[in-house]
């Protein structure tokens, strides 16, 4: 499988989870929402951790591009945990405005994040590690497996 | 096309670039309100009064022109990763110059003034025109490839042409020319409203709406044929207006099942969203696809001759596209894009562990909902008044209410980005 289409699904299955969560939260359903929020937490962080520690290093060493796109990527990942923390702190007052509006701006963000990667960072990925996908890709399989199981 | 793009979309412009047309177009609107109630009845008895073309054009150059291109000046960059050359520069012209064209051409229907025509030819026809060729070239510069791309290249080419045929028509009755005035005005019509403002809208939807609902995308061969389909057929409407005006009626409707089918496919998208969360933006959204639906019914009625030329179909018609369609989905993609990107300006601002106030802080639900509740009436009391034309003053009330509301949501908005901003700066200064 190429990294697109793994990474592709992922992003899905993170969509999948945040718009759980959100709908726990906005019934003010603060239990399902704790959990929710954990199970989308944890795929969003396996997912940037499949890209920061697997495919970026593995894309920059490839092409030596230190500065280049992934490290936009890792800017905006910073971006989206800060909203992820504001989502956290938000639960733990079970604020559900502040939920929702961190949830909200999170989604904005996220979705324009992946639209780039899925466009033209993931296609690059796919060229310039072209070489080494079967290793690669069993890696990143291994950890985003993770999160789709762990509730 | 840059080989190896770098992502950063960093080019997003400073802030007020598009907010400042955000701030005054709701304004606009407020004129028209108050333009209606003064007018009384006969502002919505026949297109061709001149309170009527007043009207219309305070909404259609006043309040869309002015946010669309506060839109596109932020999301071409940001969205579509194509940078607009010196955006402050652009905004410092264009915002200045379709505002007074606006109030010009406004002043020239209501008066007669020949200077007032001429005044706004002046103004508008070669701000239009710069507009779209500066977003032109960014659009063909970016790596980027979306099925937005093309709907909004193709828009952007059918605001240079109703710009061109809106100039031609002022400067000939500032003027005194002999132009065929009934056609031409239709030519320029379905241009602005088709060719421009929804191919824009098709080709915005492409992007938002899967991404603010997580609906599944449009289908791809959707995306592809649309916008070139519907221009053709514009094209060929054009064409034929004058060799077969009954063959244009025709191909008009055919525009018109295009438009609904966009409809029905964003209505059909949104069933299937896997958001449920059911906010603002999707209702705003919602009344616009449901306004196109009985727009494209009504015009595909009187393409069939069913109404008997009555004056009063084609005022319906006008109001269901420009307040129905266009002004709800810009009201609803302005309560996302303008506390969207103040958000992002604060966050990049922010360097000490601050946290900047996420979208809702930056303007509650609540607001943005009572402001739609506004919306509505004022849709309802409009369309009620082309029938009891007793109604026509309420209705103006309504409109200018609606649209005052969205301009104090919007300061809200800024006011509020102002502050935090500031309050970063003076804590950077302390440290």
């Amino acid at each position: 499988m190429t990294f697109s289409l793994l990474m592709q699904r992922h992003h899905k299955h993170c969509d999948e989870a945040f718009a759980a969560a959100e709908a726990a939260a906005s019934k003010c359903d603060w239990t399902q929402a704790q959990e929710q929020c954990a199970f989308f937490v944890r795929a969003l962080e396996d997912h940037f951790r499949a890209e920061e520690e697997l495919l970026f290093p593995a894309f920059e060493n490839a092409t030596g591009m230190i500065a280049g796109p992934t490290q936009v990527m890792r800017m905006e990942h910073r971006q989206m945990r800060e909203l992820v923390a504001a989502m956290r702190a938000a639960l733990e007052r079970k604020d559900e405005a502040d939920f929702l509006g961190a949830a909200q701006t999170l989604l904005i963000m996220m979705q324009q994040h992946n639209l780039k990667e899925e466009n033209i960072l993931y296609p690059m990925l796919d060229r310039a590690l072209a070489a080494q996908e079967a290793s690669l890709a069993a890696q990143v399989n291994e950890r985003l497996a993770a999160s789709f199981c762990a509730v | 096309m840059a080989i190896h793009p770098n992502l950063s979309f960093e080019q997003a412009p400073p802030w007020s670039a598009p907010m400042r047309f955000f701030l005054t177009a709701p304004w606009f609107g407020v004129v028209a309100g108050v333009l209606l109630c003064w007018a009384g009845p006969g502002a919505l008895q026949s297109r061709w009064m001149p309170e009527t073309l007043a009207l219309v054009h305070l909404f259609v150059l006043g309040f869309m022109l002015q946010t669309m291109a506060g839109a596109l000046m932020q999301f071409v960059p940001v969205a579509i990763g194509g940078n607009i050359w010196r955006p402050l520069w652009v905004a410092n012209v264009v915002h200045p110059a379709a505002a007074l064209g606006a109030l010009a051409l406004v002043f020239a229907f209501l008066t007669q003034a020949a200077a007032g025509y001429l005044i706004a030819a002046l103004l508008l026809a070669p701000t239009g025109l710069a507009f779209a060729l500066v977003v032109l070239v960014a659009l063909f510069r970016t790596a980027l490839q979306t099925p937005t791309l093309w709907s909004l290249r193709l828009a952007l080419a059918a605001l240079m042409i109703t710009a061109f045929l809106g100039a031609t028509l002022a400067l000939g009755l500032g003027l005194g020319w002999e132009l065929p005035y009934l056609e031409l005005t239709d030519v320029h019509a379905s241009w602005g409203l088709g060719g421009w403002a929804l191919v824009l809208l098709v080709g915005v939807s492409f992007y938002v709406v899967p991404m603010f609902q997580l609906t599944p995308a449009y289908p791809a061969w959707f995306a592809r044929v649309f916008p070139w389909a519907f221009s053709l057929v514009l094209v060929f409407a054009t064409a034929a207006l004058r060799a077969a005006p009954l063959v244009a009626e025709w191909v008009r409707a055919i525009a018109l099942l295009l438009a609904a089918g966009y409809a029905m496919v964003t209505l059909r998208l949104q069933a299937q969203r896997r958001r449920r969360q059911v906010d603002a933006t999707f209702l705003f959204f919602r009344t616009a696809m449901l306004s196109l639906l009985a727009l494209a019914l009504g015009g595909i009625l009187e393409a069939m001759s069913v109404f008997a030329d009555e004056p009063k179909v084609a005022v319906f018609l006008g109001v269901f596209a420009i307040h129905g369609v266009f002004v709800s989905a810009i009201e609803g993609m302005l309560y996302k894009i303008a506390p969207f990107m103040s958000w992002l300006h604060l966050q990049r601002l922010c360097r000490f562990g601050m946290m900047p106030p996420t979208m809702n802080q930056l303007l509650e639900e609540s607001s943005m909902r009572r402001q739609l509740y506004a919306h509505w009436a004022a849709l309802a009391f409009l369309a009620a008044a082309i029938f009891w034309p007793a109604l026509a003053q309420t209705a103006g009330l309504a409109l200018a209410l609606e649209c005052a509301w969205l301009g104090a949501n919007l300061i809200q908005v800024a006011r509020r980005y102002r502050r935090f901003r500031d309050h970063i700066r003076a804590s950077a200064r302390d440290r």
